[in-house]
């Protein structure tokens, strides 16, 4: 089967005076699996649809293969769609549901048996072809919708927030099955989610959305790393941010006055951003966390703190700690013996620089 | 200890036998007695015997067939009526919906047989449109004649019964069902027919098995038409003319019930465990559209060519209480306002007792309505659900069946006290009403209850009031507006009740509107009186329609406004 990219060109779309997407671009390369990823009402499900043909857009381009297809109708696309809630017609059997896209198509009874069959197998399901989706699990329903969708074998698959039905623990093996599956078909794949932990286990790529505008596209180590602005950086990953303005700039760093902390000297040379007023922002992992008062290390930016809250997760304690007027969360790697810090006590937290990003305020 | 853990709460059994006890004498027993009548000799033995003989008798055998082909043939028109509408409110977005969902009551508002006259004077032989068709292009269709007739006239009449339940059918389909069809390569007529329609199956049958009960026990229509080689004219006919002891008149009403029985049986197994409604919290239903042009142009030609259709009874009933003398002619030849005259002074009476016996009738419904809601919803009384499904059996219970039933188990009862025969009183006819329409009140008031959170009775209880206070303060105040609807709804459909009401008006002064309407019309000079009556009827089911769509509409905000505070 042929690997197609999907590009979305200056895409628009608004519903009266309230634009949904603005001046959308991304090209999704062919085989990729890419992820859209944004809170709820980012636009992220409304430009899935787009793709599918349920939406259309104002203004703008949607190619796929090269071609633009924004004319084509949805039941001539070929893109297969995933619903979030499946979607699967209670009144068909298991077989039936697999089975429509292909009859639709008219083709011969042959060959619809053996590529039900072959897609059933696919998704484990070979036993339970006579059954009615009432009489299955969420992760087998989960498993239908996906056959019915690729049995078809669409140039482009779309996933919209397929793991959000189901529990915890299943959602990470489905996760694992989706991407494997993906890999063998090498089928373009576009998954929508909010749920930033699954874009990044399962994407090649993906693009964070924010308010109808793609905020960054990148790879997930890419946006984990090195997020363009402040909204990327919380909602992908926690983040410390700590906001002041520019006291001085030269060839040693930056120094900021952060709010209700005083100056903060940061020795980051690269990719700094314009403005009177800038944030500092580091992971919480990034953070060292050690008692008031030691040896303090110069190559790490220090700031004075007290522990005001801990939270014990297993492989690491996370602590959030007071910094002036500032809260600032550092995690710590928990290993058997060794002591955490009490609540109340006071700490030194050290910023490594190489770790720390300045963002536009 | 509190009456609410109490398994047998006495005054709670109390009012369940008396329920039991309404429901056992004035529907139970005496649909019981027409069965055992059928099955049995003279001398009280078992026997088969009484159907041998109905199907050797041709007229007999004839007019089972015709009863099935009539209902039959009655569900296929309405259903084309209806489907088209119901998909054309629910897919696309334009002003015509709103005269959809108008026409889907108007039909409801009069009874078939007043329209069946209408009908006649404007489709049959030598009706408006045939003498047209005749003068023009030298043609006449057949629409009205005989069976034909009946047809045309009960699936003007029922089709909304289709279009209502099909079009709530459709607006509960989750719109991502029908995109995940479209997305499969899917579109149009095979969308519909695959997807959108089996989807919506339930909501067809439960109307089309409505409608097939409806026609099969209606009597008014045939009789009006001339019609009687069908089931319900001829248990009339065996009952009045051949006398109440005739077994064959007990054969038809138990063929009736059973195949009433059936209808809804089957209509019911099919929708065992088939809840197509799939529509999600927050998901959206079938996206709608807006229609092309020349789609348009289609859309309102095909409803307004139902409309008027589905209007020509109407207006034909109108021309006709205000005609002099009209037959033979497309139009009256003159008009007058002397038959309302005439109704008003002649025929008060049976306005009054219209208002008297469904009153009453109504009012027992409501009361019985909503003790067996309670007792179903809110108690552990054992066997609470016969209560319910005794009460609903009244549905698949023809009019006149019940009547026969009525007449053969009060033969020579007296009332308490006189030697007044109960069955020559108007008491029976107001009884008849309120066992026909109790099933209509019941679900009014199990839903009116349903709605309302039992924290609210567990609050009153909690602050120390007992049980007949709770019901007293705070159900029945907060039921209110269901109780109304339900009054409501089985007033308005006891007034146009005529198949019952032949058989027991047994005076002329105990006459109510249904069956002055059905009498007048039995005569030429009497169609223009019958007609003004049957205006004045539609008037009057039109207001108590309105009114409980108000009533309705009113409770399930109030409601809602609840259900909003508790999520907050």
């Amino acid at each position: 089967m042929k690997k197609v990219s999907v590009e979305c060109r200056d895409i628009r779309l608004s519903y009266g005076d309230t634009e949904v997407l603005k001046n959308i671009n991304i090209l999704i390369e062919p085989g990729e699996f890419f992820a859209l990823l944004g809170p709820s009402g980012s636009g992220k499900s409304t430009l899935l649809r787009l793709i599918a043909g349920f939406n259309q857009h104002n203004a703008g381009q949607l190619l796929v293969d090269g071609k633009d297809i924004s004319a084509i109708p949805p039941h001539r696309r070929n893109i297969g769609m995933v619903f979030q809630s499946y979607a699967l017609w209670p009144h068909m059997t298991v077989w039936d549901n697999v089975a429509f896209g292909l009859v639709e198509r008219r083709l011969p009874r042959a060959e619809v048996r053996e590529r039900v069959e072959a897609a059933l197998a696919l998704v484990g399901l070979s036993t339970f072809a006579r059954r009615r989706p009432n009489e299955l699990s969420g992760g087998q329903q989960q498993r239908v919708a996906l056959a019915r969708t690729i049995v078809i074998e669409p140039q482009v698959l779309l996933l919209d927030e397929p793991l959000s039905n189901l529990d915890k623990k299943l959602r990470v093996q489905m996760r694992r099955e989706l991407l494997s599956l993906q890999r063998r078909l090498g089928i373009t794949t576009i998954f929508v989610t909010h749920d930033q932990e699954e874009a990044m286990t399962t994407a090649d790529r993906m693009a964070v959305l924010d308010k109808g505008v793609v905020q960054q596209t990148g790879s997930p180590a890419t946006l984990f790393d090195f997020p363009a602005n402040r909204f990327v950086a919380n909602f992908v990953g926690t983040m410390n941010v700590l906001e002041g303005a520019v006291r001085t700039r030269n060839y040693s760093g930056v120094t900021l006055s952060v709010d209700g902390v005083g100056d903060l000297a940061i020795p980051v040379h690269d990719d700094i951003p314009q403005g009177d007023r800038l944030a500092a922002s580091f992971r919480p992992h990034s953070v060292r966390i050690d008692a008031a008062g030691g040896n303090a290390d110069a190559h790490y930016v220090w700031l004075p703190g007290v522990v005001e809250e801990r939270e014990f997760l297993g492989e690491f304690v996370r602590y959030a700690v007071r910094v002036g007027e500032q809260r600032v969360t550092a995690d710590q790697s928990h290993f058997a013996g060794l002591s955490q810090f009490q609540i109340g006590a006071p700490v030194a937290l050290g910023l490594e620089p190489s770790q720390i990003r300045l963002l536009s305020a | 200890m509190s009456t609410h853990n109490m398994k047998f709460p006495p005054g709670l059994m109390l009012v369940a036998l008396g329920v039991l006890g309404f429901l056992l004498l004035f529907l139970a027993i005496p649909v019981g007695n027409v069965f055992y009548t059928a099955f049995s000799n003279a001398d009280g033995s078992f026997t088969m015997g009484h159907f041998g003989s109905f199907f050797q008798q041709p007229l007999l055998k004839e007019s089972f067939f015709n009863s099935l082909y009539v209902s039959v043939m009655s569900v296929i028109f309405a259903s084309l009526i209806a489907i088209p509408l119901a998909y054309l409110t629910v897919r696309f977005r334009f002003r015509g919906a709103l005269i959809i969902q108008t026409l889907g009551v108007l039909p409801l508002i009069m009874p078939p047989f007043v329209g069946a006259v209408a009908l006649q004077l404007l489709f049959g032989t030598s009706g408006t449109v045939n003498l047209l068709l005749q003068d023009w292009f030298d043609v006449s269709i057949p629409i009205m004649d005989g069976l034909n007739g009946v047809i045309f006239v009960e699936s003007l009449h029922y089709f909304p019964f289709i279009l209502l339940n099909l079009t709530v059918a459709m607006r509960n389909i989750d719109g991502a069902m029908e995109e995940a069809a479209l997305n499969l390569g899917s579109r149009g007529w095979r969308l519909f027919r695959r997807i959108i329609f089996p989807l919506a199956l339930p909501g067809y049958i439960a109307g089309a098995s409505l409608v097939f009960v409806k026609v099969f026990d209606d009597l008014g229509t045939p009789l009006v038409l001339g019609i009687t080689n069908m089931l319900a004219p001829q248990a009339y006919l065996r009952i009045t003319q051949v006398g109440i002891d005739d077994p064959l008149g007990y054969v038809i009403s138990v063929l009736m019930i059973v195949f009433s029985i059936l209808a809804l049986w089957l209509s019911a197994s099919v929708l065992r465990n088939k809840d197509y409604s799939t529509l999600q919290k927050g998901g959206s239903s079938i996206q709608q559209r807006k229609l092309g042009r020349w789609e348009s142009v289609l859309a309102y030609a095909w409803i307004a060519f139902v409309l008027l259709l589905v209007l020509s009874p109407h207006i034909g009933v109108l021309l006709l209480s205000f005609a002099t003398v009209w037959s033979y002619a497309p139009l009256p030849d003159g008009y007058t306002l002397s038959h309302y005259a005439a109704v008003f002074s002649n025929s008060h009476d049976m306005m009054i007792n219209t208002l008297l016996y469904c009153g009453l009738a109504a009012g027992i419904d409501v009361i019985l309505g909503t003790a067996i809601a309670y007792l179903i919803l809110r108690t552990r009384i054992p066997a609470r659900r016969w209560l319910d499904w005794l009460a609903s059996a009244a549905l698949a219970v023809p009019g006149i069946v019940l009547a026969i039933g009525y007449l053969r188990t009060f033969r020579g009862v007296e009332l308490p006290g006189t030697d007044t025969v109960l069955t020559s009183t108007w008491i029976v006819i107001m009884l008849a009403y309120s066992v026909r329409r109790l099933p209509y009140a019941l679900r009014a008031c199990v839903a009116a209850l349903q709605q309302i959170n039992v924290s609210l009775e567990e609050a009153a209880a909690s602050v120390g009031a007992r049980r007949h206070r709770i019901i007293r303060r705070v159900v029945v105040p907060l039921m209110a507006g269901g109780m109304l609807a339900g009054f409501v709804t089985s007033f308005i459909t006891a007034a146009v009740e005529l198949s019952a009401t032949i058989m027991l008006v047994s005076r002329d002064s105990d006459a109510p509107m249904s069956y002055g309407i059905y009498l007048f019309m039995q005569s030429a000079s009497g169609r223009g009186p019958g007609a003004a009556l049957g205006v004045l009827a539609i008037v009057v089911v039109a207001i108590g329609t309105y009114a409980s769509h108000l009533i309705v509409e009113r409770a399930s905000r109030r409601t809602r406004s609840l259900h909003a505070i508790e999520q907050e």
